[in-house]
């Protein structure tokens, strides 16, 4: 099995494509790196604005933690699009070469290539999220130092200690790989449907955009089928950075607000990654290659 | 006729001011015993109780040096102040002596028999315009007191007193302040449908917000570097 994982990674990393997503994170993480260290202050002075009227906010607001989550924020809506470019193509590209049946020629079965292809595609999808906590966390920490992290939320701020932060982006990174893995397997049941790489590519783009604004819309016909979308879930790593409060009102070191939220959102991603999965081996093992 | 009358009238008037500015006997005395106080550096725990902020316990510590620098510090991370608030503690107000003291009465406050005294800037460049002190007569040390600033609103301080009470220093202090609405746009934070943070906010439980410090330790008359200020 890892000998077939091995022949997959080698042709994911053997097409220029495969580098196009690093190389955007690259590029959008400097720029917005560069403009906030060149700019920061005043970025920051627009959004503490409320907070400054009433209140003196003493020490290094934007540190490397808080730009990490800006980051995140901006980032992790956009990195399933890049993620779609690889995984819609690792069977459909395989039908339009025509090389599929060479493939099933092998003494292999077709659910064992199949699965190949989606741990491969898994570990390139992986390792796009490892290149991103790197730059995203480990740069910007590097670059503006850390402090406490100081979030403002639409409605209330949150003032996490430095030494409870580092934990959280674990988390929150082992949550977005849940979410990104959904995508690909997503992107692997696309590619299963059809004989070429753009239709797939294209149709995996145009769902994750179509579901994230039927999730991010807050109307209530929609709202009963919120719960049901991966796109819904897929938001809530930012769950690991809101803490409890006890009933003296002082945030609690160590906690989350909403542990349970966290769990159900990876159970439903979960679910969705085998269930994609699934149906495309199902697709694949009855799918035609004498055409 | 004329001429003793208008003696008179100015001998009162004047006897009127002098007392106002000579400031109140209580005042002097809270005043004699902050003066043994040139500066201190005190360590403390920071409780930051404001609705629309969670945070945790914080270790912080003050620095003030006469007549009225004052500096609150977190150790290692990042403090929220009431704005201009903080500063106004009773050194800063009484250090200053450019005030006129009115008695207003007696009232009792945590059991204890207060007096209190009104104080009115006498320098309008000052950022306060009134504040009320309530002290004990007998200690001699200034329990609560009320301020109204120019620009940044009004705010209460509570004290407890514990082993520095010689000193007029307080163990504990409460600043209380009026806290303003918090509402950031979903297209600056990016947190597009969260359906929840009505729910959110109802776990913080006070609508007032308050600063509390509980000092561990005072270092008195150490001398601080002024680049602290």
């Amino acid at each position: 099995m890892w000998s077939l994982v091995a022949v997959e990674l080698y042709k994911i990393f053997k097409r220029p494509r495969t580098y196009i997503a690093f190389g955007a994170i690259a590029a959008l993480i400097v720029v917005i790196q560069l403009g906030l260290k060149l700019d920061g202050a005043s970025y920051a002075a627009f959004i503490m604005k409320d907070i400054n009227d009433a209140l003196t906010v003493d020490g290094k607001v934007l540190n490397g933690y808080l730009i990490c989550y800006i980051l995140l924020q901006l980032l992790l809506v956009h990195v399933p699009l890049l993620v779609a470019l690889i995984a819609a193509d690792m069977l459909s590209g395989e039908a339009n070469l025509g090389t599929m049946r060479l493939l099933y020629t092998t003494p292999y079965s077709r659910s064992q290539w199949v699965m190949a292809k989606f741990i491969a595609a898994s570990i390139y999808t992986l390792l796009l999220l490892i290149w991103l906590a790197v730059l995203a966390l480990f740069v910007s920490m590097w670059v503006f130092g850390t402090d406490d992290l100081f979030l403002m939320k639409s409605n209330y701020v949150v003032l996490i200690e430095s030494q409870d932060v580092l934990w959280r982006y674990v988390g929150a990174f082992i949550f977005a790989s849940f979410s990104l893995l959904t995508v690909t397997s997503l992107g692997f049941l696309m590619s299963s449907l059809a004989n070429n790489s753009i239709g797939p590519i294209v149709g995996t783009m145009s769902a994750i955009v179509f579901f994230t604004i039927l999730s991010t819309l807050n109307i209530p016909l929609f709202s009963v089928i919120k719960p049901y979308l991966f796109t819904t879930h897929m938001n809530n790593w930012k769950e690991f950075f809101d803490l409890q409060v006890n009933a003296n009102n002082e945030a609690i070191r160590g906690s989350i607000l909403n542990v349970a939220k966290i769990k159900n959102s990876l159970l439903v991603l979960g679910l969705h990654i085998i269930l994609f999965v699934t149906i495309a081996i199902q697709i694949m093992k009855r799918k035609d290659i004498l055409s | 006729m004329k001429k003793i009358i208008t003696t008179l009238i100015s001998i009162v008037l004047l006897q009127t001011t002098n007392a106002l500015a000579q400031g109140d006997p209580l005042i002097d005395k809270v005043s004699r015993k902050l003066a043994l106080v040139n500066d201190y550096v005190a360590e403390g725990v920071m409780k930051t109780d404001v609705s629309f902020i969670k945070a945790s316990l914080g270790k912080v510590k003050v620095y003030f040096k006469k007549p009225n620098l004052l500096k609150v510090r977190k150790e290692g991370g990042i403090s929220l102040l009431p704005k201009g608030g903080v500063s106004l503690t009773i050194n800063t107000l009484l250090n200053t002596k450019q005030y006129t003291a009115i008695q207003a009465g007696t009232q009792v406050v945590k059991g204890k028999s207060l007096s209190v005294i009104k104080l009115i800037p006498n320098d309008d460049q000052l950022d306060w315009v009134i504040a009320t002190l309530w002290i004990d007569p007998v200690e001699a040390l200034v329990y609560k007191t009320a301020t109204t600033t120019k620009e940044n609103g009004s705010y209460e301080i509570s004290m407890e007193y514990g082993a520095y009470a010689q000193y007029g220093l307080a163990s504990k202090i409460i600043f209380s302040f009026n806290t303003k609405d918090y509402k950031l746009p979903n297209g600056i934070t990016l947190e597009f449908g969260d359906d929840e943070p009505v729910s959110k906010q109802k776990l913080l439980k006070n609508k007032k917000g308050s600063i509390e410090i509980s000092y561990t330790h005072y270092s008195i008359n150490k001398g601080i570097p002024p680049h602290i200020f």
